[in-house]
Order: C-alpha cells, then structure tokens, then sequence
C-alpha cells in the first residue's frame, strides 16, 4: 500500500517483524564486549529480562551482580569507570534511574563517570505489572542532568547500534527501552549517529517527531494519511544532545509538529521539543503521551489505546494540528 | 615521620582548617578537625601517591563518602604537595578549585564528587573491584562518617564488599558520635557498629583516631587481611583540639567567627597553653 518515498533504509515489513529492542541491547553488549576488555556489566537482579545473561556467560569475570541494590550499583559503576573500565548497569527504568537518581547525579553526571545507564521495561506497555513497574518519567528525570546523553532506540536493530555506540562514546548515558516486541522500523543499513535525528519521511503539512515504539505508529499514520496530508516522520533517538537543526528544519518545513513517546507528556521528548520550538521557530504542535497520570494493570495494546497513544490519536493530532495551523497568525 | 613531626603536622592542619573556615565563612568545623590525625597519618605515611603526578595509575585510591569535611582533605593534600597550601584561603569561593564539597574534576588528588552522604562507599568499592578485576596491587581507602550510616546505601555497600571479600578496601569510619541535628545515638543509634559490620563479614578493627601509632597500625594491620574487606572505627573526639568545640554537636555544620577563630588558634598554638606561641 505505501508509496512513500522514504529519506533512509527501512524495512517495509516493519508492521509484521516484531522483536523486543531489549534483545538487541543484550546482542550489541555481547559485541561491546568482544570488541572491547574494558566493557563491565552491572546488574540488580534482573540479568535475564534486561537482557544481560547473554554478556554474563560469555564473560563472567566482567559480570557483577549487585543484588536489588540500584544506589549501590549506581555508584560501584561510577567507581569501576575511574578504573578505567566502561560500565554498563542495568535495571528496569522505574528503579534506573528511577531509584538511584541523586546517586546518577553526583557520583556518575556530575564526576563525568564514563557509565552507561540501562533503563528497561520503560513505558506504559510493561503491561500487567502496573502503574508501580511502568516507567514515565525517566526521560525527563534524566534529560535534565547535566553531562548526561539520553537515548531512546526504536527497535532491536538500532537498540544494537545504540548499545555499541555508547560503548564507544566517553560520558555518562542513559538508554532506555520497552519489555514487548514492537516492529523493527530500522535496518542494519539505516544509519544511527548519537545526537543526529533520523529523518524518515518529509512532509509539507505536519511532521511527527517520535521516539521508541512511537515512530513505527508515527510511520502508520504517515501511510494512512497519506491521500489527504504529506506527514513527515522524525525518530529522534537522541532527547540529549537534541538535534536542534533537525527540528527547526521540520517546523520551517511543515509548519506545524507532532510529538508522540511512550512517556508522560510532561518533561519528556513533547517537552525538549517544546523548548527548541519555543525558542527557535514556534509553530502549532501538540504532544502526545500520558496525560499527567499513572498508569494501571492490562495487556500493552489495550493500555497503548486507553492512554491516546494508539495510530488513531496519532492521526487526530495531526489533523488537528494541521487545522489550527491555518488559525495561527 | 616520627610521631612527634606526625603530631606536629597534625597541629598545624588544624590550624590551616580554622583559617581556612573564618575565610570562608560557612562550612564545617568538628568533623575536619577531629579527623586531621587520621587524615595526617594516611597522606605521610600510608597512602602511596605521587604529589606530583596525581593520577599516577598505581597510586592508592582515598574516596571522601562525607564530602562535608572537605577541608582537612584540602588541607592534607596541600601540606604532602598536590596544590599550592596558598591556595587553601579560597574554600568554597567563587572560581576556587576548593568547592563546598569535592569535585574529581576540579583538584589534584580529589578521586570522586561526594556531598550528598552514603555513596562513598559504594563509588569505593568499584574502585577496589577495578584493581582488582585489572590484577593491580593498590588499595582504596574510604573515609565515612558516623552519621552517613543512617543512609540505606551504606549498607547496600557494606553487604556487597563482604560478599565479595574485598580485602583490597579499607574502610574508615570517624566514629566521633556527632551529627547536625544531636548525638548519634538520639538521632538513630549506630551501636553495635563494629558487631554489625562483622554480621555483614567484615573484618574490625577499633582504634584511638588521635592515636598515632593505633592509626597507623591498623592501617598496616588491614594489608595483611585476606579475604574480608576491612573497617577500622576511628574514635575521634569531634573538634578536637580545641577545647570549646569538643564534643559539641553544634560546631558540627558552622565556622568560627574572629573572635572564636583566634582563640581557636592560640590554643593549638600553644598547645594550650603547655608552650608559648611565637605568634604571642
């Protein structure tokens, strides 16, 4: 059905290829580590669902298991860092960097500590666990630090590419991703730079500018609209360093933005380029995400509808954005 | 060093901690006095560093986890040479290099950023694995204070290290029974401090922390444990050295004032009063 000119390699199957991105982060901290002896992993015991068995076994010396200790682990990171080793610790994002945030703050952001922060299972789509294991804040509890990088892959494939280039990026971040399978948008061809938007189609009547899941949804409601609006559709892995340009590009472009995360509106990527926007080039945008409220238990989908982040609210948003465009001025 | 010299260096730390808080005005006065023998004893005769190559790889590691008594750090690393002692009169002054609580960036000598209490420890013990997982010989050395053990990631910490026989870290508590807001036993009582970190499979050892040769006995005495980490708890009298400030939780977060600084001086000038200050 699509006929949409795509601006970099992606997989037309994404809508039936679904994998978790976690499975990639746990491949590329594999090849992180073969790549390089210095690579350490933390865990608080959770080394099967964040995906760190597999670096446990192929390197056990480098494997550290911390126990449900997310302070303590936030600092030991901060300290095999200054031993020159390059750790990544991990745990489900509502405990990092949920739990230990002050400890991110000054033993990691603040003393430059060379640790790479794994938040897992973020998002509203953990599912029956609740409102409790349902991280939706992280982004912007994080964004606001100092120092720190913020990451928030889409897929497994670039969940991998991620995972291998924080390995070779010096500084603290923070990378974030969901528990469920959700499309592989990207391909091993599509390019992945930290800081550089992603840029998947252009639109002269509204862009999306998502994250995470989102950008697939982003991409359905792009094919959907496409006989009635030309919608533009931005990944922007990076929240921190924001790519600024990308953003005012797509505004002048478009006039009018979309933001959609799996993430509380608030504070969140709606917010960073909110800020840009705001600065730089103000144009009609609204943001779409949790609206200032917890979640609850129930299947990812059915939550994924309930809380407006569904294809359809995606298309609403757009539309509407898109009238009140020609109301501005 | 001798003990006397040890003892003399001690003092005249003392006194640069006093100048340096009548100087900047704010900051803490127990905590850094207590501790300077402690602090003495480590930079002249335990810690092996090179002042001047201060990120040397095979030095010892010293981690402050009670950022807030910073100034006999300061002090400490400027008398055995990492920095100019004039520049100790800058503490916690607008483009210093001495902050309010240390910076790793920011100074010669300083391993990590700590204020915020009960996470020494913990950026420690990755140290101690680090040298450990590198096979390298150096060992880290954390100071905590008594109070920062009513935090929960201390004894995150604490369990971990033992679980995991670092015997590469010493740890060092300046039990001086002071905290802002009382005595630590009111606040929330610590004791038995040295049965609970043998519950948790560490290795005690109990000292006077104005104590040379118990100071640096023990820290001799810690090298030679195998397979426990080891904690020494420090008894030190908080303000020590100055008789108005001893004991007094009060001067816990405060400086002196002038009139309280030179009276603070003149006695660990002169010893109080057992010999007479050339100042005088």
């Amino acid at each position: 059905m699509s006929k949409l000119t795509y601006l970099c390699p992606i997989n037309q199957d994404y809508q039936h290829m679904l994998i978790p991105p976690r499975d990639g982060f746990g491949e590329g901290l594999v090849e992180a580590g073969k790549r390089d002896k210095k690579v350490v992993a933390l865990c608080g015991d959770l080394v099967e669902s964040v995906r760190m068995q597999p670096f446990a076994t192929a390197f056990p010396d480098r494997y550290i298991e911390v126990g449900v200790a997310e302070q303590n682990m936030a600092g030991i990171a901060a300290g095999l860092s200054f031993t020159d080793h390059t750790p990544f610790m991990a745990s489900y994002a509502v405990f990092t960097p949920g739990r230990n945030w002050d400890q991110i703050r000054v033993s990691i952001c603040y003393s430059q500590a060379n640790v790479k922060i794994v938040g897992a299972h973020a998002g509203i789509s953990v599912g029956p666990d609740g409102a409790t294991h349902q991280a939706l804040e992280d982004i912007a509890i994080t964004r606001v630090l100092p120092n720190l990088t913020v990451i928030v892959p889409t897929d497994s494939i670039e969940a991998k590419k991620a995972t291998l280039a924080l390995a070779g990026h010096r500084g603290p971040a923070y990378i974030r991703f969901g528990r469920e399978k959700n499309p592989v948008v990207t391909t091993e061809k599509t390019p992945f730079i930290i800081g550089r938007a992603l840029k998947i189609l252009s639109g002269h009547d509204v862009t999306i500018i998502a994250c995470g899941q989102m950008v697939a949804r982003a991409i359905m409601a792009a094919e959907k609209l496409q006989k009635e609006l030309s919608v533009g559709v931005i990944n922007l892995h990076t929240i921190k360093p924001i790519d600024k340009a990308a953003i005012v590009e797509a505004a002048k472009q478009s006039g009018a933005i979309v933001t959609a995360e799996e993430h509380q509106i608030n504070g969140g990527l709606g917010g960073a380029v909110a800020e840009v926007l705001a600065e730089e080039h103000p144009v009609p945008m609204i943001r779409i995400g949790v609206r200032d409220r917890f979640g609850e238990s129930g299947e990812p989908n059915v939550l994924m509808d309930h809380y407006g982040l569904g294809v359809d609210d995606l298309i609403t948003a757009v539309k509407q954005v898109n009238q009140r465009k020609k109301h501005a001025r | 060093m001798t003990t006397k010299e040890l003892e003399l260096t001690a003092n005249s730390i003392r006194q640069t901690i006093i100048e340096m808080l009548l100087e900047a005005g704010s900051g803490h006065s127990a905590g850094p006095l207590g501790m300077a023998d402690v602090f003495t004893a480590l930079y002249f005769e335990v810690l092996n560093g090179k002042p001047d190559q201060p990120t040397w790889p095979d030095r010892d590691r010293l981690v402050l986890s009670c950022g807030h008594i910073c100034p006999v750090l300061y002090a400490a690393l400027a008398y055995r040479g990492y920095f100019p002692r004039s520049e100790l009169k800058t503490l916690r002054q607008f483009g210093s290099r001495l902050a309010g609580h240390p910076h790793n960036l920011d100074l010669p000598g300083i391993e990590t950023s700590s204020g915020p209490l009960g996470q020494g420890l913990s950026q420690a013990i990755g140290m101690a694995l680090g040298a450990r997982m590198g096979d390298k010989k150096w060992r880290t050395y954390a100071i905590l204070s008594d109070g920062e053990h009513d935090e929960g990631q201390l004894w995150e910490a604490v369990l971990f290290a033992g679980k995991n026989k670092l015997h590469n870290l010493t740890a060092i508590v300046d039990r001086n029974n002071i905290q802002i807001d009382g005595f630590t036993e009111d606040v929330m009582p610590l004791e038995p401090l040295a049965d609970k970190y043998r519950a948790f499979n560490w290795y005690v050892l109990e000292v006077d922390g104005h104590n040379f040769e118990e100071i640096i006995a023990a820290l001799r005495h810690a090298r030679a444990v195998f397979e426990k980490p080891t904690v020494i708890i420090a008894h030190t009298i908080p303000g020590k050295g100055v008789d108005f400030m001893e004991n007094d939780y009060h001067w816990h977060g405060k400086p002196p004032k002038t009139e309280e600084a030179q009276k603070a001086l003149r006695e660990l000038r002169t010893l109080r009063g057992k010999i007479r200050s050339e100042h005088e």
